[in-house]
């Protein structure tokens, strides 16, 4: 079998790629799928940040200027739903085609055909979710959480295609999780062990298990919507015995973890990129893991603390309590080990490193509102707020999408063969960063000041903070049109990377030349 | 301590200092309640925990970061793990977590003990309008923002409470435990008043408990804090405490109005009202109802709100339209408003929409007709 593997693969070791579009339309190869899933992801983040924008500029001033409350709602659901489901989790997915397979030393990931179609049905996914935007009644209007009955009983008739769109995503990540299980579990080149995995490909693999847990218990949330709306059941319909709770606690069960399936493969870029630039080797490898599986298992518990205001018992508020303060004791072991990497380090502040290092402060700050909305008394207060929203968009933004940016710079010249051009790159970073914090950081303010989340229109004290916070929006979202001018200047040339790009970098990645051939580790690698 | 150190010192100490400030633009507020004292002490106090780490590990991290540079020649260490080190940062979150979970959970019991209450009042939300009912005193009305849809176009100026008024907010005495049933006609609504540290979802089919007891006489306002349709940043609540004997006074006056409404609610059934004066609060009646949905245009948002232009209810046998209007239709937006408007408010709204628009009917509905309607259906039952 190995044998007969192994002359396959070096039948293949003299043809590069295929031209044309069927190179990508029937591509099995793993960077050519992961080239297609970055690509599609940038353009759901440029697509989603359009809408954040159409947002923000409503809220620029009290009173209703720009567009009608129905469509400012259809903009917030569909604004989430794309970032969650089209930009971040299929960034990671693209993340992990290229670099995985690299990583652990094997020549593509296991199961290179249904890799492509979970690239290729989500395009369709979201071109049905779009469409509907375009459609009478407008697109989903219920928030990206979908909230029984606002979204059954009292949706439109367009929602049909938000269910069926979330179920495409949804198979596209289970397929996709489990390609990523399969080739980590059989795929590890020779002496790979365990307990030798690069951070990046552990958190991965716990996330491929998350993602196979919950996506079917979204597919169950939206097929319920779908027959209370339309084939007459009542699940969610306290008049025909059903409870609208229950889908709370049904969404939520996916929900909690699914906010984790977003930040655990940032912690594995972070805990890959921090030694790298300070030259020292991570520190609590081992920690690292156990932290990242014990936060893993600790969010299927948890998801009750999105709902503190729904009336639930004061045992089941204390538990949910108690679980989800107990959530920042992993994840602050993880910051720990980051700041003690970088201890007595030779730090050096390349462009990745900065968006790193900018993921551990913002990412904390992020932690921090995570733990003050653990505390349910507190909670009844901040729930439903910008508290909220400042809370998740400091962990999704700038944790989530930093340690994307910060991946992506760490591995352009890889992919690429090219440096990406420095100048542009320091431009990119430093304008995301200040105008990130100008757009989210007044949030907490207004939403301690009692502004409820979800509002097209707000009252007068909060008028001043509104304005700095579109201002801060405008310029973070154009700030991203430098990152599409860096990649595709990147990919159209540049100064060489060298195989090694980074001197202080570890890793079989870097063991293959830039860019990437076509077929790498056609015979496995020996690591020792 | 180090220079970092100080550093961020300069910069939390004066945002630290502005922040305990009552009543803020940018803080939580403290409140009229004790429980809302309390979670505001809490809320102070986890803020100030996390403050406190934040400085210590960032310091940590910029001494790193400034000191241990590739730039200034610093050699890479060795180490990479170290047992002691990371138990002793596992164990102390850990206790710090169990320090505040105490208090935390002191205060939640407290919130969630509604017993012994002087006074209950059941609150209904709807599309897009809170519902009052003070259980046991016969007293009940519908609070409706009250900021005029001018204001909001933008046509006209913002006055101070811009989209935190109503046309009557409830009013409970000070001093006295209130509890609040909470529940809904149709999606899920969340009942919010900031100053009690009061937020309760409101859901369809089942009831919520909460309660307060208001230390201040004073007029307090929140909003509804869950997504709930098109309209859910227009509704607002807002509440009066009075101290008990004005409360009372209140009480009394509400009750006299209640009973007089129904006095002249049954004379209006055997009032005949001229076409003009119909359509006069037709009009009215319909930008305060039905607009929200239908729009002023009469012409709906295509495929979520039917429009009232052309419709086939409204241009069409005029008991179906009545029937609609009174019992509303079950499995969609449409509120039954048999209970919240006046015979003659819905005689006059079906009045308006038949002759409006171009829809043109000629037919002019009379309050007793209505209530001939009414009986009917009772009848059948």
């Amino acid at each position: 079998m190995s044998t007969t593997a192994q002359e396959q693969a070096a039948s293949h070791d003299h043809h590069g790629a295929p031209s044309g579009i069927k190179r990508w339309l029937f591509t099995t190869n793993h960077k050519d799928i992961g080239s297609l899933y970055l690509l599609f992801s940038l353009l759901m983040f440029l697509t989603g940040g359009a809408m954040a924008m159409v947002i923000r500029a409503e809220l620029f001033q009290p009173g209703m200027q720009l567009v009608d409350p129905h469509f400012f709602n259809q903009m917030t659901t569909v604004h989430g739903l794309v970032m969650v489901f089209g930009a971040v989790m299929p960034a990671f997915t693209g993340l992990a085609n290229w670099m995985i397979p690299m990583m652990i030393g094997a020549p593509d990931m296991a199961l290179p055909r249904m890799n492509n179609w979970s690239f290729w049905i989500l395009p369709f996914a979201f071109a049905i979710l779009l469409a509907s935007l375009f459609m009478e009644g407008g697109g989903p209007a219920f928030g990206w959480t979908f909230y029984a009955p606002l979204s059954t009983t009292y949706s439109n008739d367009n929602t049909a295609l938000f269910v069926f769109a979330v179920h495409i995503m949804g198979v596209s990540s289970i397929m996709g999780a489990i390609n990523v299980i399969v080739t980590i579990v059989n795929m590890r080149a020779p002496g790979m062990t365990w307990m030798k995995l690069p951070l990046f490909v552990w958190t991965w693999l716990i996330t491929a298990f998350l993602l196979i847990a919950v996506m079917p218990v979204l597919a169950g949330a939206v097929t319920m919507v779908l027959t209370d709306k339309y084939f007459g059941t009542s699940f969610f319909d306290a008049a025909g015995g059903g409870d609208p709770v229950m889908f709370q606690h049904i969404f939520w069960f996916f929900g909690h973890p699914e906010v984790y399936i977003m930040i655990l493969p940032a912690f594995g870029i972070i805990s890959t990129i921090v030694p790298t630039f300070s030259r020292k080797k991570l520190f609590g490898y081992a920690s690292m893991v156990y932290a990242t599986s014990s936060i893993a298992l600790l969010s299927f518990v948890v998801w009750a603390h999105h709902m503190f205001t729904t009336g639930m018992p004061l045992a089941g508020e204390l538990f949910f309590m108690y679980a989800t303060m107990l959530i920042s004791v992993p994840t602050g072991v993880k910051v720990f080990n980051w700041v003690a990497t970088m201890w007595r380090g030779s730090i050096s502040f390349e462009i990745p490193m900065m968006f790193a290092i900018a993921f551990i402060v913002l990412f904390t700050l992020g932690g921090f509102s995570g733990l003050m909305l653990a505390i349910t008394p507190a909670d009844f207060q901040y729930h439903d707020t910008y508290f909220v929203v400042a809370h998740f968009h400091y962990v999704l933004v700038t944790g989530a999408v930093f340690s994307i940016m910060a991946a992506a710079y760490y591995w352009l010249p890889k992919w690429t063969g090219n440096m990406y051009s420095e100048t542009l790159a320091q431009w990119h970073f430093w304008l995301s960063l200040v105008s990130v914090n100008v757009l989210f950081f007044p949030m907490h303010f207004v939403g301690l000041a009692g502004m409820p989340r979800r509002i097209p229109d707000y009252a007068l004290q909060f008028a001043d903070f509104n304005a700095i916070i579109s201002v801060g929006g405008f310029a973070f979202g154009l700030s991203q049109l430098l990152f599409v001018a860096v990649v595709f200047k990147c990919v159209a040339g540049g100064k060489p990377a060298e195989d090694k790009v980074w001197d202080g970098a570890e890793g079989l990645e870097w063991q293959v030349a830039s860019p990437a051939p076509y077929h790498t580790f056609s015979t496995p690698p020996k690591v020792d | 301590m180090n220079l970092a150190n100080l550093k961020l010192f300069h910069i939390f100490v004066p945002l630290l200092a502005s922040f305990s400030a009552a009543a803020s633009d940018y803080n939580m507020r403290q409140g009229v309640t004790d429980v809302s004292n309390e979670v505001y002490q809490l809320h102070m106090t986890i803020f100030l925990i996390c403050c406190v780490i934040g400085v210590i590990v960032f310091s940590v991290m910029f001494w790193a970061l400034i000191h241990h540079r590739k730039s200034k020649g610093a050699k890479p260490a060795q180490f990479h793990e170290s047992t002691k080190v990371e138990i002793i940062w596992t164990a102390i979150p850990f206790v710090i977590l169990v320090v505040m979970a105490i208090p935390a959970t002191k205060t939640l019991i407290a919130m969630e003990d509604t017993s012994k209450s002087d006074l209950t009042i059941k609150v209904t939300g709807s599309q897009w309008k809170w519902h009052y009912e003070y259980m046991g005193h016969d007293v009940d009305f519908f609070s409706v923002l009250s900021t005029p849809k001018d204001q909001i176009a933008n046509l006209q100026e913002k006055d101070e409470h811009y989209l935190l008024e109503v046309d009557k907010p409830l009013v409970i005495p000070t001093d006295r435990k209130v509890r609040f049933l909470l529940t809904s006609d149709d999606v899920i609504h969340s009942w919010w008043v900031p100053d009690f540290a009061v937020k309760k979802d409101a859901n369809p089919g089942f009831i919520n408990e909460a309660w307060t007891r208001v230390n201040e006489a004073g007029i307090y306002r929140g909003q509804c804090a869950e997504l709930c349709g098109k309209d859910h940043g227009f509704m607002p609540v807002v509440v009066e405490a009075r101290s008990p004997d004005d409360f009372d006074l209140w009480l009394a006056d509400a009750k006299q109005a209640k009973a007089k409404a129904e006095q002249a609610e049954a004379a209006s059934v055997g009032a005949t009202l001229s076409k003009d004066e119909l359509m006069a609060t037709g009009e009215k009646v319909y930008m305060a109802y039905c607009a929200a949905c239908h729009q002023p245009t009469g012409l709906g948002l295509p495929g979520v709100f039917p429009a009232m232009k052309g419709s086939p209810v409204v241009n069409g046998e005029l008991k179906a339209h009545i029937d609609i209007l009174v019992n509303g239709r079950p499995g969609t937006a449409m509120q039954a408003f048999g209970k919240q408007l006046t015979l003659t408010e819905i005689a006059g709204v079906i009045t308006y929409k038949r002759n409006s628009w171009g829809n043109d009917t000629q037919e002019v509905v009379q309050p007793g007709q209505i209530q001939a309607f009414i009986d009917e259906t009772k009848e059948k039952e």
